[in-house]
């Protein structure tokens, strides 16, 4: 089977080009139907008692008052809950030495963070659940919090888990060629500290879950706004004693998950507990302060990085030691340690040196958890290495866009792999930069920045090169015993007027998943993108598969789909030549049509061939197959990961007064291989610099020493808004992947791994002729102002 | 989370709305615009109110000007203010104000009345109102009263309005003719409270001072207006900051909001002299 997706005038030709999303329309006339929008008979809703304290033992709980509450149905305590779901731990074996204590949905003689789930009380209405919350009376006697990172592991800091010993929850020691011999043997070396903001996803609806629990079918069914249904409907089974064909997840529309829906969280467990305890539907949505308290947080990384280089600017090694705190429990069943070994995995990842060692080392503390946000890690290492290579640069005298053409691996370097044994299958970053330089003007860009600081305006331009790790094989979780399928599959059936209907178990968080799955459907079988329906977010009725997450829905569900639509066509055809009694061979299916291969002749539409099988089928020859239903499934084997790659440049102004740093310009290059829809891609690409650029200035989670969260609203937690955005201008260099007939790699985090760090590059470019360089973000206006040593306190 | 309300009265005028507040007995509250009002009820920061709409009572809408004195009904959207030739004529500063609160969805219900009663020490309302010398008027059980700004604010969302009365305007005197007003302020994003502003007017007695989001209320900055009306901009830059005793918080330490606030003075200065600061 061949496609040549390079011939734009091919028949059905609708990978490559910009179609119409199948769901605008739907969205856009506010027909939307989230968790929050479903209403069931029976139907109660359940509000949480969270603790107050970062680490306390809970020595009573007193419901009376809030049993009393008009409207109260029931207050359950951690032992209720524990009677009817089994605690988990989230481990995963392949990541060796990872330790983290049995979590149980709401606690049970210990609270470990401010914000977890104590009590659940349900009621008919949310109000009156909160009513009743208000009145439940815990009691707690306070315990020693560990909330510095640096100092968890000392020996005067209590252990958070006492039977885990001490507080590391994962270390792991890279460690490849002579890094000590390169350091002593370099011409310069840079050594320079990265803080990255301990921040969130801030998904515009929040975490919300709907469970239904039908005794008499001994069947639980739960509407849920997650990323992965597959992976939630094997732990709701697992943890309540129930078969997986007895769990069904429905994932209807999703408002944004940025990876914060992907993981399990103990009120939803919780939620799917209580509904089968009460045999009702039990409705959970969090709001925007239990958001902020419960989402899983992210980032919190200290890194300090060294970097040795040759005259020439060629580099001989790094040496990272990255910290990161996790909260008191890595969260399940994904953990919170994968943070933390990508650092590992990518610093370095665009250049081709010799010497790498990096360690990380996770501690617990009584915070938030912490876990997979988008981009996992990416930023924090593209942080540390692109602030690296730029500090090189300027103490050498290298201008940055030539200090990385001089170590990038070449484009003729492939298969190539990495120091860190990342293995590249092919990427692009010379003719990326290449791309980057010409986009955006370099050379005039830098007379502008010149001319401007004559004026007295201060601006800096920012380069960060970047690898992103996209299509995950089972070596990401399932080598590790983790229950996560890196699988996909699609399902793809034409009814009898001709029409397709595609159930895919990727899903749609909002991100156009369905548009890119009619597209492929479209060309693969031979229709209009308009005869094709997908389906998708329900365990009962797609294939199984993996879902949202790492960049996977376009190069693994969309090479499924490709597969189950040629499938499909071959099916039809074969129907269709026994029909024209001709060679299945000598026909093609073209706008809903079976043609001629040869002159594209009409021969008959897809809805007389469809009246046939369905309802003449005497008519056809006795034993002729018409399975017009295909599946086809399919998982990344050659490569453990598909890496892209790219580069990302911003252009600043900083006000030297005030510290404001104002964003004038930004501009990314990136290969995410065969682009199926050029606008989606686009917009998944601005949408995560968007996110990097919130890390670079606004976003950061504040706690005090006592572990109290002290901007959990939108008016103190800032996250990126429209007035503040800059221009941003996307171009692709396509390096198709050979592992699949698409080629698609992953976009979706791209964006967000390189952005913060070309802001970070761009202001320490402004500020280096007055002196002055920021490494911890966000980058404030204050923390400007400091760096510029304006400040006195 | 979900707002408790105690309950809900829609106003038919200001009697009613004063016999409301007075049999509210002590838990009732005024529902102008909301902008602050329905976010801390959600937040449940206060429960059990019961909500006195006064959005329809006609004697509260409304920008009238006598010659001297502006008068500015409290039901007077932020939206309103940014486009009213009244305003833009007499009283500029307000309009300039606008452009810096909020974001568009929120001025369309924001009232002035609503700010000025809130007396947010971020909010822009009342320290404009102050640098303008203004007068609150009320109205309660016992009748009118008018408050000079500044004896108006107390304290973080405290005034010396009674819990029996109702804002019913506001009232400025009319801009001399060589009279210069500016606002001047810095937030970390379009549409944010300020981490540090300044008001300041310049009319034929003098200048007038007044800071956004550095004390627990809006106060005239004396020394730093003496340091103006002497023609000592550095000075008066030194004597505000050193008058100031801001507050930190998660988005500014005490030291970077007084280094902003003279900054911030400075730039007023340079757009009032027309020089660059
Ligand atoms: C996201 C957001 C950003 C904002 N940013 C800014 C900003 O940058 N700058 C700024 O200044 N403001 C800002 N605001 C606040 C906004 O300007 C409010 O409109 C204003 O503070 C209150 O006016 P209101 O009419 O909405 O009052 P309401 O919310 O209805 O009431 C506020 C308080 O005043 C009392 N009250 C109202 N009217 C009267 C009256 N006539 N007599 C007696 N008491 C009364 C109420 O009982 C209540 O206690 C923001 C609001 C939001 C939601």
């Amino acid at each position: 089977m061949t496609l040549d997706f390079g011939n734009p005038d091919r028949p059905n030709s609708y990978i490559g080009k910009t179609v119409p999303r199948p769901n605008a329309a739907r969205l856009v006339q506010g027909r939307g139907a989230y968790v929050d929008d479903m209403v069931l008979p029976r139907m109660v809703h359940v509000a949480f008692v969270r603790s107050p304290h970062a680490h306390a033992a809970i020595t009573g709980i007193d419901a009376t008052a809030a049993l009393a509450e008009p409207g109260v149905l029931r207050v359950l305590t951690g032992a209720d809950i524990a009677a009817v779901c089994t605690p988990w731990v989230g481990v995963l074996a392949h990541l060796k030495g990872l330790k983290s204590p049995p979590q149980h949905a709401l606690a049970m003689d210990r609270a470990v963070w401010v914000g977890e789930p104590v009590v659940a009380v349900v009621a008919r209405t949310r109000a009156e659940a909160e009513d009743g919350a208000a009145l439940v009376e815990v009691d707690y006697d306070p315990l020693p919090e560990v909330t510095d990172m640096m100092t968890a592991l000392d020996a005067d800091t209590p252990v958070l888990h006492a039977d885990m010993g001490d507080n590391l929850a994962f270390r792991r020691l890279h460690d490849h060629g002579d890094v000590d011999a390169a350091f002593a043997a370099a011409h310069t070396v840079v050594e320079a500290r990265f803080k990255t903001g301990r921040h969130t996803g801030v998904t515009l609806e929040p975490r919300s879950i709907l469970v239904d629990w039908k005794p008499g079918d001994g069947l639980m069914t739960a509407w849920h706004a997650t990323q992965a249904p597959h992976m939630m409907q094997v732990v709701l089974a697992k943890h309540l004693d129930l078969p997986e064909s007895r769990v069904r997840v429905i994932c209807g529309d999703v408002g944004g998950s940025y990876g914060i829906k992907v993981h399990i969280y103990p009120d939803e467990i919780a939620t799917a507990a209580i509904a089968k305890i009460m045999a009702r539907p039990v409705k959970f949505v969090a709001d925007r302060l239990e958001s902020f308290t419960t989402d899983i947080h992210a980032r919190d990384h200290e890194v300090t990085g060294r970097i040795a280089c040759n005259a020439d600017g060629k580099i001989l090694a790094f040496d990272i030691d990255d910290w990161t705190a996790i909260g008191a429990y890595s969260v399940y069943p994904r953990t919170s340690a994968i943070e933390g070994n990508q650092v590992v995995n990518l610093c370095g990842g665009p250049y081709d040196f010799a010497n790498y060692r990096a360690q990380t080392t996770v501690v617990f503390q009584n915070k938030t958890p912490t876990s997979q946000y988008r981009a996992v890690g990416h930023p924090v290492a593209v942080t540390v290495t692109e602030g690296l290579v730029d500090m090189a640069a300027a103490k050498l005298g290298i201008d940055p866009i030539e200090m990385r053409r001089r170590n990038v691996f070449a484009d003729d370097a492939y298969p190539a792999v990495s120091p860190s044994n990342m293995r590249f299958e092919g990427l692009s970053h010379q003719a990326s930069l290449q791309k980057l330089v010409d986009l955006m003007g370099y050379d005039a860009l830098r007379a502008d920045q010149a001319a401007a600081r004559a004026r007295g305006i201060v601006r800096g331009i920012g380069i960060a090169s970047f690898i992103e790790l996209t299509n995950p094989s089972p070596f990401m979780y399932g080598i590790g015993g983790a229950r996560i399928s890196a699988q996909d599959g699609c399902t793809v059936r034409m009814d009898p007027d001709g029409s397709i209907v595609a159930a895919s178990s990727v899903t749609e968080q909002g991100q156009g998943t369905e548009a890119m799955l009619s597209q492929i459907v479209a060309e693969g079988v031979g229709v209009l993108p308009a005869q094709v329906r997908i389906v998708t977010g329900d365990t009962q009725a797609t294939p199984y598969g993996g879902g949202t997450w790492a960049s996977r829905g376009a190069g693994i569900g969309g090479e499924a789909a490709l597969q189950a639509a040629r499938a499909l066509r071959e099916a039809i055809l074969t129907v269709a030549g026994a029909m024209l009694q001709c060679e299945p061979a000598t026909l093609d299916i073209r706008d809903g049509s079976v043609v001629d291969m040869a002159d594209g002749a009409d021969r008959m539409p897809l809805a007389e061939l469809g009246r046939i099988v369905y309802f003449r089928g005497d008519t056809l020859p006795k034993g002729l197959p018409r399975e017009l239903v295909q599946t086809r499934h399919y998982t990344p084997a050659d490569y453990p990961f598909a890496f892209t790659n790219g580069v990302q440049a911003s252009y600043v102004e900083v006000d030297t007064d005030t510290g404001d740093v104002k964003l004038l310009k930004h501009w990314c290059v990136e290969d995410c291989g065969r682009i199926i829809n050029p606008q989606l891609v686009d917009e998944q690409i601005r949408g995560g610099i968007v996110q990097g650029l919130g890390a670079a200035l606004f976003e950061e989670l504040h706690y005090d020493a006592e572990g109290q969260l002290l901007n959990g609203s939108l008016a103190d937690y800032l996250v990126p808004m429209a007035g503040e955005m800059p221009d941003m201008i996307v171009a692709h260099v396509e390096t198709p992947t050979l592992e699949s007939t698409l080629g698609a790699k992953g976009a979706g985090e791209a964006g967000t791994a390189g952005a913060a760090a070309a802001v970070m590059n761009a202001i320490n470019d402004a500020l280096r002729p007055i002196g002055g360089e920021v490494t911890a973000m966000p980058f404030t206006p204050e923390r400007v102002l400091r760096a510029l040593g304006k400040l006195q306190d | 989370m979900k707002a408790s309300v105690g309950g809900y009265a829609r106003a038919t005028d200001l009697r009613h709305a004063l016999d409301l507040l007075a049999a509210g007995d002590g838990s009732a509250r005024i529902l102008a615009g909301g902008q602050s009002l329905i976010a801390a009820l959600n937040m449940r920061l206060s429960t059990g109110d019961l909500l006195i709409d006064i959005n329809r009572i006609d004697a509260l809408k409304g920008i009238t000007c006598d010659g001297s004195r502006l008068r500015i009904g409290a039901l007077t959207r932020h939206a309103e203010i940014a486009v009213d030739p009244l305003v833009a004529r007499h009283a500029p500063l307000l309009r300039k104000a606008t452009d810096v609160i909020a974001h568009a969805a929120i001025r369309n219900r924001g009232t002035i009345g609503g700010a000025v009663a809130h007396a947010d020490p971020a909010a822009e309302f009342p320290a404009c109102v102050l640098a303008l010398d203004g007068i609150i008027h009320v109205e309660g059980p016992d009748g009118a009263r008018d408050i000079p700004a500044a004896d108006f604010f107390v304290d973080v969302f405290e005034t010396t309005i009674a819990p029996d009365e109702i804002l019913t305007a506001i009232s400025l005197p009319v801009a001399e003719p060589d009279e210069r007003q500016v606002i001047h302020e810095f937030g970390r994003r379009s549409g944010d409270y300020a981490l540090a502003g300044v008001c300041l007017v310049r009319r034929a007695a003098g200048h007038r001072i007044v800071c956004i989001s550095v004390a627990t209320r809006p106060e005239l900055a004396t020394a730093a207006m003496a340091r103006l009306d002497a023609g000592d901009p550095d000075g008066a830059v030194a004597a505000l900051e050193e008058a100031l005793d801001p507050p930190s918080d998660t988005q500014a330490t005490a030291a970077y909001r007084r280094h902003l606030a003279g900054v911030m003075l400075r730039r007023a200065v340079a757009d009032i002299t027309g020089e660059t600061a």
